[in-house]
């Protein structure tokens, strides 16, 4: 499994995001309907997960030995098809159905009908636990592989992510990890004060995450998550201790709410939005797209 | 009276249907000693998995698990799978279609006193309405027994209500369960009486004591909920003089509920009452006090039969 990009350079790892980017903010005007900023804060780390770090086998999406990826941001959904569609799991062109009638892209991941969707969400709060799940599963079972789960800084705010940080280290869960996107804004939040970031309050902006996660007990790191040597450094640490370290890993991974187009950057105006033909074009120069497709 | 409660033999059954399935497991929300999912920890601890007080992660967690190929019987308070983690329950599992078993512990009213808080009494409603769930209610032991067997090679979704105190038998070892399918108990004339879970044991005593005064009434018994076979109960129904429910759940939305979108649709639509909670919480007390109180032990049901065939005159 997944022999074929472990090889890619970060110059073409970051063209693949560019790309996955765009088609992000195009597919979305393309159909009216959609999230931006977050798909586009959470895409270095998961272009780095599909394309670098998971185990998986896009040929075998339910291959049982395949790592498992939890969205449970679910409303970032065509962060995650986009880049399961330049993965080769679907193909590229299957993403102008998204939010159509009959199409197999949901609004949000619905792991009965989306080539590797490995769990539905959509309501906030869900994915952690799914995935705790998944890793104790994995432990019973003897398997090696493991589950990678990405929350949103908003979605903290769901009471039920804590059951399961407050319980994962107790089942010793070193296979499981969960990547917290922090791009400092929710849909809309509360007014900004001095020490924010953006046009909102940080949701957790006044919070230690990473003093949290390492008091309940989780292996911690946190990391600029635009910057693709610490997200790999950050995902390889995570994967060192499957399976040595007995304790779940949490990454803390900074980000920009939509990040790489400048005028959805940092701001909760574009939690979701429909891009005019003026302002696709910016995006479209801004992220180089010419295309030059990476396969 | 029989001799166990279901929460038992729901500990019991899982506990020697483990001895074989390896796709069981318990997963408690510390109520293990309650439910007695403390009966599979003991004999079966690999089976056993103490979540802790967090029912919304119990479900998540189960979730996760049935995608490996587990089973996951879930071990709490039923009001607490049906309420607080309604929404992991209907995106995790009826919208997934995941093999996870609710199974709803202290179902209904008589919850060892612990009142409103605890009484499950809109159960009913809210599985009904989630697609893809299957709903038992079982009457007695046995059938609770032979209920836990079939949910067992059941690929899906089910919620099923255990209760907490024995009730006096329905069934007899020799009982099949059909799934899907509505139970005659006995026949009569007089009326048609529909009951579920539990209080179908009630409504049987009450009959009986019916008889004894000439009165002959037609006992349905519904341990499937959902799927059920429709045209088979409405068949049942047909030419009855009077339908009268009885549950130990609110009218609403339940078995009650449920009958009346069935009679309403059909081509002899029938008087129906409905027996149950009305529509208001209720409190802690002793068993017989509430079942009392709220209409449903066996001589407030006959009576209820009595004054609405007597009214109808």
């Amino acid at each position: 499994m997944n022999t074929k990009t472990e090889v890619l350079t970060d110059l073409e790892m970051s063209s693949i995001i560019q790309e996955a980017r765009w088609r992000v903010i195009d597919t979305v005007a393309a159909s009216k309907a959609g999230h931006i900023g977050g798909p586009m804060s959470a895409m270095d780390v998961l272009v780095s997960l599909y394309f670098k770090h998971m185990r998986i086998d896009p040929n075998n999406p339910r291959n049982p030995e395949r790592d498992r990826f939890i969205l449970s941001k679910g409303h970032c959904a065509i962060g995650l098809y986009t880049v399961l569609a330049l993965r080769g799991y679907f193909p590229v062109e299957e993403l102008a159905t998204f939010d159509h009638g009959n199409s197999r892209l949901q609004g949000h991941p619905d792991m009965l009908l989306t080539p590797g969707v490995d769990a539905s969400t959509g309501s906030l709060g869900q994915g952690l636990s799914s995935g705790a799940g998944m890793a104790l599963g994995a432990k019973k079972l003897g398997k090696d592989f493991h589950t990678w789960v990405m929350l949103g800084d908003g979605e903290l705010g769901e009471g039920m992510v804590w059951e399961t940080v407050l319980s994962a280290p107790r089942f010793g869960l070193d296979n499981l990890t969960a990547i917290v996107d922090v791009n400092g804004l929710q849909q809309y939040g509360w007014p900004a004060g001095p020490r924010d970031r953006f046009d909102r309050s940080e949701p957790v902006g006044h919070v230690d995450l990473e003093a949290v996660f390492t008091g309940f007990g989780w292996n911690t790191i946190s990391i600029n998550g635009h910057d693709l040597k610490e997200i790999s450094d950050a995902l390889t640490f995570a994967q060192s201790f499957r399976g040595v370290s007995g304790k779940p890993t949490a990454i803390i991974s900074n980000t920009t709410k939509g990040f790489g187009v400048s005028f959805t950057s940092g701001t909760y105006k574009w939690h979701n939005g429909i891009a005019t033909e003026e302002q696709l074009r910016t995006a479209r120069e801004e992220l180089g797209q010419k295309m030059e497709s990476v396969k | 009276m029989s001799t166990k409660a279901q929460r038992q033999v729901w500990g019991e059954t899982l506990s020697e249907l483990s001895e074989l399935d390896e796709r069981i497991l318990v997963l408690d929300g510390d109520l293990a000693t309650s439910t007695r999912a403390d009966i599979i920890a003991e004999s079966h601890p690999e089976k056993f998995i103490q979540v802790g007080i967090a029912e919304q992660n119990i479900v998540g967690m189960a979730f996760g698990l049935s995608t490996l190929g587990y089973r996951p019987w879930l071990s709490s308070f039923g009001v607490f799978f049906t309420n607080r983690a309604l929404d992991q329950v209907r995106m995790l599992v009826s919208q997934t279609k995941a093999p996870v078993r609710i199974a709803a512990a202290y179902s209904g009213l008589l919850n060892g006193s612990s009142g409103k808080t605890h009484q499950d009494i809109e159960d009913f409603a809210i599985m009904r309405a989630m697609p893809n769930m299957t709903v038992i209610a079982p009457a007695d032991a046995t059938e609770a027994r032979a209920a836990i067997k079939w949910v067992a090679d059941y690929d899906g979704p089910v919620y099923i209500r255990f209760a907490r105190d024995a009730v006096q038998d329905v069934f007899d070892e020799d009982y099949v369960f059909a799934p899907h399918k509505p139970v005659v108990l006995r026949h009569g004339t007089d009326l048609t009486v529909v009951s579920t879970g539990v209080q179908t044991s009630r409504v049987a005593q009450a009959l009986d004591s019916l008889e004894q005064e000439g009165i002959t009434a037609k006992h349905i018994h519904v341990p499937m909920l959902k799927p059920l076979d429709d045209q088979e109960l409405l068949q049942e129904l047909r030419s009855a003089p009077l339908i009268v429910t009885v549950e130990e759940h609110s009218v609403l939305g339940g078995l009650g509920g449920l009958v009346c979108e069935l009679t309403a649709g059909s081509e002899e639509p029938a008087r129906v009452t409905r027996l149950g909670l009305a529509d208001h919480w209720s409190e802690s007390a002793p068993n017989e006090f509430l079942l009392d109180k709220y209409g449903l032990s066996p001589a407030k049901v006959a009576e209820h039969i009595k004054a609405t065939l007597k009214s109808r005159k």
